[in-house]
């Protein structure tokens, strides 16, 4: 028994001190940075194999999850917001700014009125779960058209409504996924007014990426040419506070 | 040729050449790996201690494998049967002493605090280190000819009789010695193949199809687990079975002269059993 016991302290002791190691590893700058070095590579593998351009599969009504579970900020509070909510979001405006010739301010009447895009996808949280649900709304690449991106943008920018503390949510894309088909801003969800814990009135939607990168609440497009000195210079909120890939394909 | 034709064969007691140096580097690196691979997994894991089949699973879903904790004490649930865990899974004692409730405890998981981004920078990058070396160690053993001299299970080898006698060997303990000891048995050779085309292959194309951007390049790769959800369940499976495999390979390592085979597999210098 006390031979088990002594065995038993050996390999806790050699597991600790092999733990503590990789501890110590994943908080030194040069061994992150080498982690991180992978993300690059997830992209470009991606885009290797994806260099068609592919579309993210597409369900049917029937493989619908029957209830899309909401996650990160539910709602935004303030007395703005509600007021908006009451209003079914008809005073809503979508800003869409910076490296474009035309800066919009569109009400969501007009982005209801844009061309529609309706798809049921797949979204896939960081955490490992997985809902199916069906989303409408404009692609984004329409409404860059119309504010006419300037060559030197490299990134759009989802300025949200809601805040983690005092930290609003932004999230940041590349052209090559700003322009994709299935790249929309939806403000219908499963055939009905997107809810206000999925993102009312206006969520992006990135169906190759994971879930963190679908911006909620959104309320304003922000054409840049680098994410650099734009809140944490990472390009999103978990990407600033925790480290998150910015490349969310994997 | 094997060992057991040439005119000077081997006698027990003699220092043979055992593995190769390619065998030798990708056992030690895949260790590392695995070992990484299977914390860091975990940590991921705990963020989402859920289990489904299918496309989609989330919390409104019915789960098949379910860690949690339940007032105050850790439950594993699996299917209809609920086993209470406390101390392990669920509810366990953090590294500080404090009572933590995550699915897998501290001494499991890389980084040994919770944090997912974190555990995923460690898991996707060491997946490119398991992906390519177990791609090189397979091309290099098939032009080597290890795969078709020690891996490749023959017709004899194949026969129940054969089976049935290396089975019986093995729970009596009795291994080879001798020049046979340079061969694997076919237990041994089954176990080694499952790894090599079964479970690490499983394990990176299930890991691979949870991925949404795979998914969207070249949807089979998550279609044919039957959905992200049952490539997630089964990424779980194989990678408890890597588990288990270890579990087995070290313990035959304990019981058939364990410095003898860590000599083998550090210098390839082998003396063979009496």
């Amino acid at each position: 028994m006390s031979g088990l016991v002594t065995r038993r302290g050996l390999l806790v002791g050699t597991s600790g001190l092999l733990l503590s190691g990789c501890d110590r590893l994943s908080e030194s700058p040069g061994f992150r940075s080498l982690l991180t070095e992978a993300e690059a590579l997830h992209q470009r593998s991606q885009r290797l194999i994806g260099g068609h351009e592919p579309l993210a599969r597409e369900f049917s009504s029937a493989d619908v999850s029957p209830v899309f579970r909401p996650n990160g900020n539910r709602g935004v509070g303030g007395a703005d917001y509600e007021r908006h909510a009451a209003e079914n979001f008809a005073n809503w405006t979508l800003t869409v700014d910076g490296l474009v010739a035309r800066p919009l301010a569109l009400p969501l009447a007009a982005i209801q009125a844009l061309p529609q895009r309706r798809q049921i996808t797949r979204h896939d949280c960081v955490e490992g779960w997985s809902a199916i649900g069906v989303w409408q709304g404009p692609q984004l690449a329409h409404i860059l058209k119309l504010a006419g991106l300037l060559p030197r943008a490299r990134y759009l920018v989802f300025h949200c409504a809601d805040r983690f503390d005092t930290r609003p949510y932004y999230e940041s894309i590349d052209l090559l996924d700003a322009f994709h088909p299935q790249t929309i801003l939806a403000w219908r969800m499963n055939d009905a007014a997107l809810p206000v814990a999925n993102g009312a009135p206006l969520r992006l939607r990135v169906e190759r990426q994971l879930g963190y990168k679908h911006a909620k609440f959104v309320q304003r497009i922000e054409a840049r040419a680098s994410l650099a000195g734009l809140y944490g210079g990472k390009g999103g909120y978990w990407e600033d506070v925790g480290d998150y890939a910015w490349y969310a394909g994997i | 040729m094997t060992a057991a034709a040439e005119p000077t064969e081997p006698q027990s007691g003699d220092r043979v050449r055992r593995h190769r140096l390619s065998t030798r580097l990708w056992h030690w690196l895949n260790a590392v790996t695995l070992a990484v691979m299977l914390m860091s997994g975990l940590t991921i894991f705990n963020a989402h201690p859920r289990l489904y089949w299918g496309e989609y699973g989330a919390n409104f879903d019915k789960a098949w494998l379910e860690i949690g904790a339940i007032r105050g004490e850790g439950v594993l649930r699996v299917g209809a049967v609920t086993i209470r865990t406390t101390g392990l899974l669920g509810v366990s004692q953090g590294a500080d002493g404090a009572e933590r409730h995550k699915a897998f405890p501290h001494w499991a998981t890389i980084p040994s605090y919770y944090d997912l981004a974190i555990g995923r920078r460690w898991h996707l990058a060491f997946a490119w280190v398991l992906s390519l070396s177990l791609a090189f160690y397979l091309i290099w053993s098939l032009v080597n000819g290890h795969l078709r001299r020690d891996i490749h299970i023959t017709r004899r080898e194949w026969r129940p009789a054969h089976v049935w006698h290396d089975i019986k060997e093995h729970a009596r303990l009795r291994f080879p010695k001798g020049a046979a000891a340079l061969r694997y048995g076919v237990l041994q050779k089954l176990a080694y193949a499952g790894v090599l085309f079964g479970l690490l292959p499983l394990v990176i194309v299930t890991g691979l199809g949870m991925a949404p951007g795979v998914d969207a390049a070249w949807p089979w790769v998550t279609a044919i687990w039957g959905g992200r959800q049952s490539a997630r369940s089964l990424h779980f499976l194989a990678a408890f079975g890597l588990l288990g495999f270890f579990a087995v390979h070290l313990v035959m390592v304990l019981l058939s002269g364990p410095l003898n085979q860590l000599r083998g597999m550090i210098t390839g210098w082998y003396r063979l059993p009496r």
